[in-house]
This record gives structure tokens, C-alpha cells and sequence, in this order.
């Protein structure tokens, strides 16, 4: 009996009995069980290596954090209970900083750049002539190491780089020069500023993406019925974006929070704690001073806000049936 | 069944691929020696450790001697990845402030060196804890302020010397005098566009020299006093008001080039930079003691040093290995080639730029007079990094009391959950 004529027996016609049968349905399910297992397979060295790298490492940060592991240390480790928990939240002002300026840059970060990215996408999806090579232009910095944007852009924004120059030509000669990594309070904004300009264009194709699934026979539909442009806008491609929304806002969401690479090549967490990061302060504290246990604390907060701040979002986009 | 077999068969590459990725390296055996430098990437440094691991393979054939080199910066991270794994090579090379961590954790082994081998060395070359020698190193290196001569001499400033330094108001009367020269753009570049170590490296001198420190070197168990006590503060006011007054940038360009680009009278940099500005202003350039600000004048001191790890299968080897290559000759190469500091006062007048008259005469004595070593304890990494973001803070404008009592806070509070590190 081969496969084929057990597919071509009709859902619902009635299965007599008798060895004939009962072999097509053996086989469906030994094809099924192969299936599965070649699955399993295919499936067991990116399982094997999600395991090793993240759910270990996972699970080894939680039992650090409830001691005073170090990461060179002739002592074994001691048993802490919560004190790192409540020695970050106590005793150590630059944590609480991290924390502000996490979330004023996620909170900052998250709406411009997917506005900016959908406004981009928008104008890159009127099909003008040249804008493939707009499109590149705009992709290009996402493809570009965060490391060297940053190490750039501290150029740009020396005082008496290209940034402070630009602002000098457009007030007409006024003598700008503004420290602007060096100030507390442009520090944080010039990070923002950079850390948009290099994602932006990544959200911009997705959004594209998105864009180019709507039915354009909708448009014609909202044309025929008198729709400006904004209309169009509002009640034919938003809701067309659904998907895709929930999509941009989880990814900015989480990569905004993980903030890293810029603090460390351009300012190392200052000026005056004004650019730490949540995890800039782990690394700091639990790599270099060596603080295994307490930079495993820091981590695991992070990563309950991020959890919390993720699932809280996920409801927010939720189906409303 | 054929796509089944198919998918099977690049299942079953993969993972043995993944497999082989995680095969063990050479290992460490009783006849062959891995030695890890950090010149990686460092020309005349690599070339002439690559010199010295052939000479010594060459004079015996007991053991086979085998180099691996890192780039510098990621070098110590390489190394405590390996460390914590396990996998040190014997002969293992280390920046001067990280012994004491080490011999603390137990992954570097003393030294089994003829004294008059360790006596005839620089004492800032050898690094020890508790009274042991764990680390040897072939050169050290100065801070100096390298300054061009015509603009001292315009100005009228008087050039200090070894003996006669400047002292604090002095240098500040010159730094406030040079703000006037219209060719300069700042009197002096006090190197802020470094990262990570070279706060505690270079600003730290400065402390001592006002009469603080960044621990209390009787019991290495707090800062309290020394760090943030009057002598401290005294020390973080002129610091801040340094850029406050506009006499250095706080954005100097990237490795202190705006000494040679002409932008700037004076630079507080390392002796390594000298060569570089000779060559580039000739007999303009000089070298400067750097200036005593109450207590004498203080250098860093302790540059790279090697020693043995305690995992190592021939330790006997290694310390053969050390011994050969601490000859003057070696010294001198490392001098002739990337201009630091020689560790024996016999290499030194061998050398082309440290001998009686040479571009660098004085420094070898600048660093016997005034370097004054980290201190040692395996706390160091903790007190170098909450100095370093103390100095960038005060660099910002914060105010100098709260940044010092915060610097000490953590100090003190990483010392006691570490139970004292052992003292």
C-alpha cells in the first residue's frame, strides 16, 4: 500500500476494517513519527547550543545573584541572601542613574525611531526615481558596527567637530561649541541622537515591508471614495500595519533597553553617571571590579524589567476579541 | 526517504562540526611552553620577544618555547577568560597592578630568580605580595610632561629640572602664563582622552605628589583619609580647576596627538610618547620632570611584567625561560626599539637613547627617584576603576568632596565583602 493512495482516501469515507487499512494508517503515523523525529534532529544543535549559551548562563546569573561570587578569588563564594538586590537599590547611586536613564532613553528612543522609521518608509514608498539609492543610504549605518558609529560620531561631537561647526554655519557665525559629550545635560540626548540615526533604517524596511502587504486596491477603493491623504493614512494603512507595529515596538523596546556599546566607547558612563546603563553598570561592576555576584543581580533585575516591560506591551497589543 | 536521508546526513555534519569547534588546544606538556605577550599588533615590541623565545630555543633542547600574542587591549580580558577557565599558559604576561590580584587568587606562582638577578632589576620592575616576587619585567616607563623649548623660553618659564623641580605654583603661574601664547590653543594636554587605566596610572601620581593616596598603604583596608582627606581635596580642586580655567581641554584630540599637531605648549604623557616628539620638533622638544606638589614628586610605576602560573607542568622551564630573557641584551632591545625604561642600570648604557647624553638619559632616574607602584593589593581593580570614574567626574564638574567620599564608599565597601583581601 503506498503512501499516495492513503492521502487520496477521502476525509470522512467510511474505513472498513482489515489489515488493508489499518497498515495505511501504521504507515501515516510511522510517517509521522520519522517526520517528528528528523525534526527533533534538525532541530538539536540549535537546542544544544540555546542551552549552553543562554539557558545555563541564565540559570548560573540567578545563583550568583544570591552570592558573593567573584570572578578571581581564592574564597569560595558566600552565600548572601538579597543583599546584592538591596545593596543596588540602597547603596549604590550610580544603579539607580543606570535605571533613569534606561528607561528616559527606551522612552525616548522607542517612539521616535519607529516614527521616524515609518515616516521613511512612507516617503520611500511613493516610488520615486532613486529611491532604491535612498533606501541604501538610509540601511547603511544599521549594517555599520555600533562600535565604530560611536567612535565617529565622538569625533562629530567634539568641540570643535563638524556638529558644532553645522550649528555654527546655520545661526550665521554664532560661536557654538558645545561640549557635547562632556555636559551632563547634552550627554544622554547626543547618545539618543546617534543610537536613532544608526537603527532607524532597520525598522524602516520593516515597516516597508508592511507597507507593501496592504492591498493596494484599498487605495483606489479610499481614492474613489474622496480620501486625502491623511485619511489614507489613518484608516487604510494604519490598521493594515497591526502586525507589524507589534513587531517594531517589542524589537526597539528590548534592543533600546540594551544599551550598551555606545556608553562604553564614547563616554564610560558619564559625564556624572548622566549616560550609564543598566547594562553598562553589570558589565562595569561584575567584569571589571570583578564583582561576579553583584553584576549577576544587576542583570537579573534587568532582566525582570525587560520581561515585565515586554509582557505589559504584548497585553497592550493584545487581539481584542 | 531520499529527503529524509538528506536532511539526516547534514544534521549529523553540523553537529559534528559544532563538536570539532570545541576541540582543546595544545596543551601546556612538561617539553613545550606557551608564553602569551600582549604586543600583539606592537611591531618592534612582538619582534623582539619573537627574538628572544628562538635565541632560547636555540640554546637548548630540553624544552620548545611557543609564543602567542594578543593585542593590547583585549589582552587582560583574554586573560582572565582563561584564567577563570582554567587555561593559563606558563610563562604569562601582565600589566604591573594585576600581580598582586593574581598571587591573591592563586594563578601565578612566586619566582625561583638568582637574587642578584632580582636585586640589579628597577624595584618597580618586580612585582610582589607579601613579600614575594611574583613578576619580573625587562623595562618600566616614566611620566613626563614633553614641552616644547621655545615656548618655555618666549614666555620666560623657567625649565625644570630632576633636582629642581617646579612646584605647585609654579607650574600653575606657567600653565596660566602659556594660556596667553597666541600660538597655542590650550597651555597643556593632560591626556583625558585615554580610557580605563590611565586615570588611575597617571592621575593618581598627581594625588600622591599632593599628599593623598588611594589607599592606606600601612593597612590596605580602607581609603578613607587618604583618598578623600584634605591633602585629596586639595588635590581634586586644582585638578578641576585646571579645565574650569581653561588651561587644558577636556577633549583633547585622540593619542595625545595635539602636542605634535603644534596645538598645545605642553603634554603629561607617558615616556613611550618622547621618541615620538623628538622626532617630530627635534631640539624643541624637551623632557620634564613632572612638577612636586607638596610631598615630591611621584611617577606611576610597574609596566608589564611575566611570571609563572601555578598550572604550569615545567615551572623550571619557565623560570629558566625568565632568567635568559632578563640578559641586558634583551633590555636593550626592548629600549632601542620601543623607547621605555631599562630595568638594569648595565643595559641602560648600552642602550642608544638611555646612555650618558642620550635623548632619555634622565628618565631611568626619574623612575628610581619618584615612581611610586600601584598599590598592591588585589583590591587594585576595584580602586582603579572607582579613581578613574572619580577623575572623569571631576573632569564633568562634580563637586570634589561628594565625588571623593563616593570613590571611597566603594573602595571600602568592595574591600570588606572580599574580607579584606587577605590582609
Amino acid at each position: 500500500m503506498s503512501a499516495q493512495s492513503s492521502l487520496d482516501r477521502a476525509p470522512g469515507q467510511e474505513r472498513g476494517t482489515g489489515t488493508a487499512t489499518s497498515g495505511a494508517t501504521r504507515e501515516r503515523r510511522h510517517r509521522r513519527d520519522r517526520q517528528g523525529l528528523v525534526g527533533l534532529a534538525m532541530v538539536s544543535p540549535a537546542v544544544l547550543l540555546f542551552t549552553l549559551f543562554l539557558l545555563v548562563p541564565v540559570g548560573l546569573t540567578v545563583v550568583l545573584s544570591f552570592t558573593n561570587a567573584r570572578l578571581i578569588s581564592p574564597n569560595p563564594p558566600r552565600f548572601l541572601g538579597l543583599e546584592n538586590f538591596v545593596r543596588a537599590f540602597v547603596d549604590d547611586p550610580t544603579f539607580i542613574r543606570s535605571l533613569i536613564n534606561t528607561f528616559v532613553f527606551a522612552a525616548v528612543v522607542v517612539p521616535v525611531q519607529s516614527a521616524l522609521g515609518l515616516a521613511l518608509a512612507v516617503l520611500v514608498n511613493t516610488g520615486v526615481r532613486g529611491v532604491t539609492a535612498f533606501r541604501t543610504m538610509i540601511f547603511m549605518p544599521v549594517v555599520t558596527s555600533m562600535v565604530v558609529v560611536s567612535i565617529l560620531w565622538s569625533f562629530l561631537y567634539k568641540d570643535d567637530g563638524l556638529i558644532n561647526s553645522a550649528l555654527s554655519m546655520v545661526t550665521g557665525g554664532a560661536d557654538v561649541t558645545i561640549a557635547w559629550l562632556q555636559e551632563p545635560g547634552t550627554a544622554l540626548p547626543a547618545i539618543i541622537l546617534l543610537s536613532v540615526w544608526q537603527a532607524v533604517g532597520f525598522h524602516m524596511i520593516i515597516w516597508l515591508s508592511g507597507l507593501q502587504t496592504i492591498d493596494p486596491a484599498l487605495y483606489e477603493a479610499a481614492d474613489l471614495d474622496g480620501a486625502g491623504g491623511w485619511k489614507k493614512f489613518r484608516y487604510v494603512t494604519w490598521p493594515g500595519l497591526r502586525a507589524i507595529r507589534i513587531f517594531v515596538l517589542v524589537t526597539i523596546t528590548i534592543a533600546a533597553l540594551g544599551l550598551f556599546v555606545q556608553v562604553d566607547v564614547m563616554t564610560q558612563g558619564g559625564p556624572l553617571d548622566s549616560t550609564t546603563s543598566l547594562v553598562y553598570h553589570a558589565v562595569r561592576r561584575g567584569y571589571r571590579e570583578q564583582d561576579m555576584g553583584y553584576g549577576a543581580a544587576i542583570s537579573l533585575i534587568f532582566f525582570v524589567l525587560v520581561l515585565a516591560i515586554s509582557l505589559f506591551q504584548r497585553y497592550l497589543t493584545r487581539e481584542k476579541d | 526517504m531520499r529527503t529524509s536521508l538528506v536532511s539526516m546526513l547534514s544534521v549529523v555534519t553540523l553537529a559534528s562540526l559544532a563538536v570539532a569547534g570545541c576541540a582543546p588546544s595544545e596543551e601546556d606538556s612538561a617539553d613545550q611552553i606557551k608564553v602569551w605577550s600582549h604586543a600583539g599588533g606592537g611591531k618592534e615590541e612582538l619582534a623582539v620577544v619573537q627574538g628572544i623565545v628562538d635565541d632560547y630555543n636555540a640554546s637548548q633542547d630540553e624544552v620548545t618555547v611557543v609564543l602567542e600574542s594578543f593585542p593590547q587591549s583585549s589582552y587582560n580580558d583574554a586573560v582572565v577568560a582563561a584564567a577563570a577557565s582554567g587555561d593559563l599558559p606558563c610563562v604569562v604576561d601582565m600589566d604591573g597592578p594585576i600581580v598582586p590580584n593574581w598571587a591573591w587568587a592563586d594563578y601565578i606562582q612566586p619566582l625561583d630568580l638568582p637574587t642578584d638577578l632580582t636585586d640589579s632589576l628597577l624595584p618597580s620592575t618586580v612585582g610582589r605580595y607579601q613579600d614575594e616576587i611574583y613578576a619580573v619585567g625587562a623595562f618600566d616607563a616614566a611620566l613626563t610632561i614633553n614641552a616644547r623649548r621655545s615656548a618655555l623660553v618666549d614666555n620666560g618659564i623657567r625649565i625644570p629640572t630632576l633636582d629642581e623641580p617646579w612646584t605647585l605654583d609654579e607650574f600653575d603661574a606657567a600653565l596660566v602664563t602659556l594660556s596667553a601664547d597666541e600660538r597655542f590653543e590650550y597651555p597643556i594636554d593632560l591626556g583625558v582622552w585615554d580610557a580605563n587605566e590611565w586615570w588611575s596610572y597617571a592621575y593618581s601620581p598627581m594625588l600622591q605628589s599632593f599628599g593623598g593616596d588611594l589607599v592606606d598603604r600601612e593597612t590596605y583596608l580602607s581609603a578613607d583619609g587618604v583618598l578623600n582627606g584634605p591633602e585629596g581635596l586639595a588635590f581634586a580642586e586644582w585638578f578641576q580647576s585646571v579645565f574650569e580655567r581653561g588651561l587644558a581641554s577636556r577633549t583633547p584630540t585622540a593619542d595625545g596627538q595635539d602636542f605634535p599637531q603644534g596645538n598645545v605648549a605642553m603634554v603629561y604623557g607617558g615616556s613611550w610618547k618622547a621618541l615620538d616628539s623628538a622626532e617630530t620638533f627635534g631640539d624643541d622638544a624637551i623632557i620634564l620632570p613632572v612638577p612636586d606638589f607638596g610631598s615630591g614628586p611621584v611617577i606611576g610605576g610597574g609596566s608589564w611584567q611575566q611570571g609563572v602560573s601555578t598550572t604550569c607542568a615545567n615551572p623550571e622551564a619557565a623560570n629558566d625561560y625568565l632568567e635568559f630573557s632578563l640578559q641586558d641584551k634583551y633590555i636593550v632591545e626592548f629600549a632601542d626599539a620601543v623607547g621605555v625604561i631599562p630595568a638594569t642600570d648595565t643595559a641602560a648604557q648600552q642602550t642608544e637613547y638611555f646612555a650618558e647624553g642620550g635623548l632619555l638619559a634622565e628618565l631611568p632616574e626619574f623612575s628610581r627617584q619618584f615612581a611610586l607602584v600601584r598599590p598592591e593589593t588585589p583590591g587594585y581593580a576595584v580602586i582603579s576603576t572607582s579613581f578613574g570614574k572619580a577623575m572623569q567626574d571631576l573632569v564633568a564638574g562634580a563637586d570634589p568632596q561628594a565625588t571623593l567620599d563616593q570613590a571611597v564608599k566603594d573602595i571600602d565597601a568592595n574591600i570588606k565583602s572580599n574580607d579584606g583581601y587577605g590582609f
